[in-house]
């Protein structure tokens, strides 16, 4: 209940999802992330592009703060995050709050990361159960519907390890909107796919898009970050190389350096 | 021929030194586990004194025979006069104590480097996962660390238990009457060797064959996602 009241009390009248203002981030001596400054507003859907050893996945991780930064301010649903500062980077400074966060910022990684001792099912219920309070049998249910949404009715008694990647990815997908979150991330979801397996999740992701979710992706899929996002971040070396819609950014000519990227790649 | 009346007798008399062996493997595995646990952490410490204390226990309880240890626990400890005087010299001047103790701390000096890859194994990615879905501190272990690591680390503590059982025949040194003790009993009042210990080793067989069994059966029960493992 706090939370509802916080973000209420707090929002600005956008309804920003998520605000960065001044993110650094080292590793050791070396500077990944050099003062990002960012927002993203609820409904949008943006992809975050770059280069590697551009920052991007650094950059996604700060925001639920699996990585934590070196610099910098964070506000999620117009709520502070409470950040102390550090040897080199900042610590948590509200344990229960950044779990509480972290449930309205649910992440989907690129190596899917479904806890492999549960069964699909198990997996999908065991963060709202066990972190979030609800009811076992209410969750359940959602939990059920979810699958059959991301066609894994039949797998719900399955472990991990019996799915392909893309059916895991999907799963993890579920597991994390069970949770019902406000925002979802995705870091790199379909880089660990064998190629024809990287479809089934794309459509899992362009639903998502289309039902008006909060979505970052960090993605090397040129395609669908055109036709899906409503906006681009494209990184480069730890700072914003460019920011726009798709149509902008992809027609050419904003930024050189976008364009030699994405010829790069379709080179590649 | 096979004297098979002598052996059944043999047997016989064997089996009432069962009940003090598996209780002398039963309680030092549970005090054992226990020390483990409290080691593992250690070391895994933040804390340097910790981790150092940690370590030079795995290290003394790994590094020496069971049998010395036990001499040194039974023979050892009366010579010092306060330990005498102490509240602990109820028990340890008892040979069964003695033993458990010297068997309890050597299982945990290999428990804890148990409890300690196994926990390690956990991969990094499903704990990611499970603090990016908002779990830390004890619902994190309990939940996601603490059960991967069982499953890697059970097939190994198995053995451990298997181990101990066997080690328990060494507290016959200290006149404990457990299943090797009698053994030896009998061999001085039958002078037949080869048979009285055949069937001892049977016995312990059949003991170790058993946990060996109940071990496979939780695995296979814990481990139903490596059964399955697709490849």
């Amino acid at each position: 209940m706090t939370a509802v009241i916080r973000s209420v009390t707090n929002a600005s009248p956008v309804n920003q999802a998520i605000s960065v203002q001044g993110l650094h981030k080292f590793y050791g001596s070396f500077e990944v992330l050099k003062g990002i400054n960012f927002d993203a507003a609820e409904g949008e859907v943006i992809s975050i592009l770059g280069a590697s050893g551009s920052g991007k996945s650094t950059f996604l991780r700060c925001l639920n703060l699996l990585e934590m930064p070196s610099a910098g301010h964070l506000r999620i649903f117009g709520e502070q995050v409470n950040l102390k500062p550090g040897e080199v980077n900042l610590r948590i400074g509200d344990r229960k709050q950044i779990d509480r966060l972290r449930t309205q910022v649910a992440m989907v990684f690129q190596n899917f990361c479904l806890w492999s001792h549960m069964t699909i099912l198990q997996n999908l219920i065991e963060a709202p159960v066990h972190v979030q309070r609800r009811n076992k049998a209410e969750v359940r249910e959602e939990a059920e519907a979810m699958l059959e949404r991301v066609g894994l009715q039949d797998r719900a008694n399955y472990y991990p390890a019996q799915l392909s990647g893309g059916q895991q990815q999907r799963a993890a997908i579920a597991r994390a909107l069970v949770m019902k979150p406000r925002v979802l991330l995705f870091d790199e979801p379909t880089s660990a796919l064998d190629p024809e397996l990287v479809g089934e999740v794309l459509k899992v992701m362009r639903d998502l898009a289309a039902e008006g979710r909060t979505m970052l992706i960090v993605t090397h899929e040129m395609a669908f970050a055109r036709d899906v996002s409503s906006r681009i971040l494209f990184l480069e070396k730890g700072q914003v190389g460019a920011e726009g819609s798709p149509s902008e950014l992809f027609g050419g000519g904003v930024s050189e350096r976008f364009d030699q990227f994405v010829s790069r790649f379709n080179e590649g | 021929m096979i004297d098979w009346s002598f052996l059944i007798e043999v047997l016989q008399k064997l089996l009432a030194g069962l009940p003090l062996t598996l209780q002398l493997t039963g309680f030092s595995l549970l005090i054992g586990f226990i020390l483990a646990v409290i080691v593992a952490a250690a070391a895994a410490s933040r804390i340097r004194v910790f981790r150092w204390v940690a370590n030079c226990h795995v290290e003394l309880f790994r590094g020496t025979p069971l049998l010395v240890q036990i001499f040194l626990i039974y023979y050892g400890l009366g010579q010092i006069p306060e330990l005498r005087q102490s509240f602990l010299w109820p028990f340890l001047r008892e040979p069964y104590w003695c033993a458990v103790l010297a068997l309890a701390l050597n299982t945990s000096a290999y428990t804890a480097e148990i409890i300690r890859g196994a926990v390690q194994a956990v991969p990094a990615g499903e704990i990611e996962a499970a603090r990016a879905c908002g779990m830390s501190g004890f619902l994190l272990r309990r939940r996601i660390i603490w059960p991967i690591a069982l499953r890697q680390g059970l097939p190994v503590y198995g053995s451990e238990i298997i181990l101990m059982i066997k080690g328990t025949s060494l507290a016959s040194i200290i006149t404990l009457n457990e299943v090797t003790g009698i053994a030896y009993k009998l061999i001085s009042s039958t002078y037949r060797i080869f048979e009285v210990f055949i069937v001892t080793g049977a016995l312990y067989l059949l003991v170790t064959a058993l946990t060996g069994l109940a071990i496979s059966l939780i695995e296979r029960r814990l481990n139903v996602h490596h059964a399955y493992r697709r490849t």
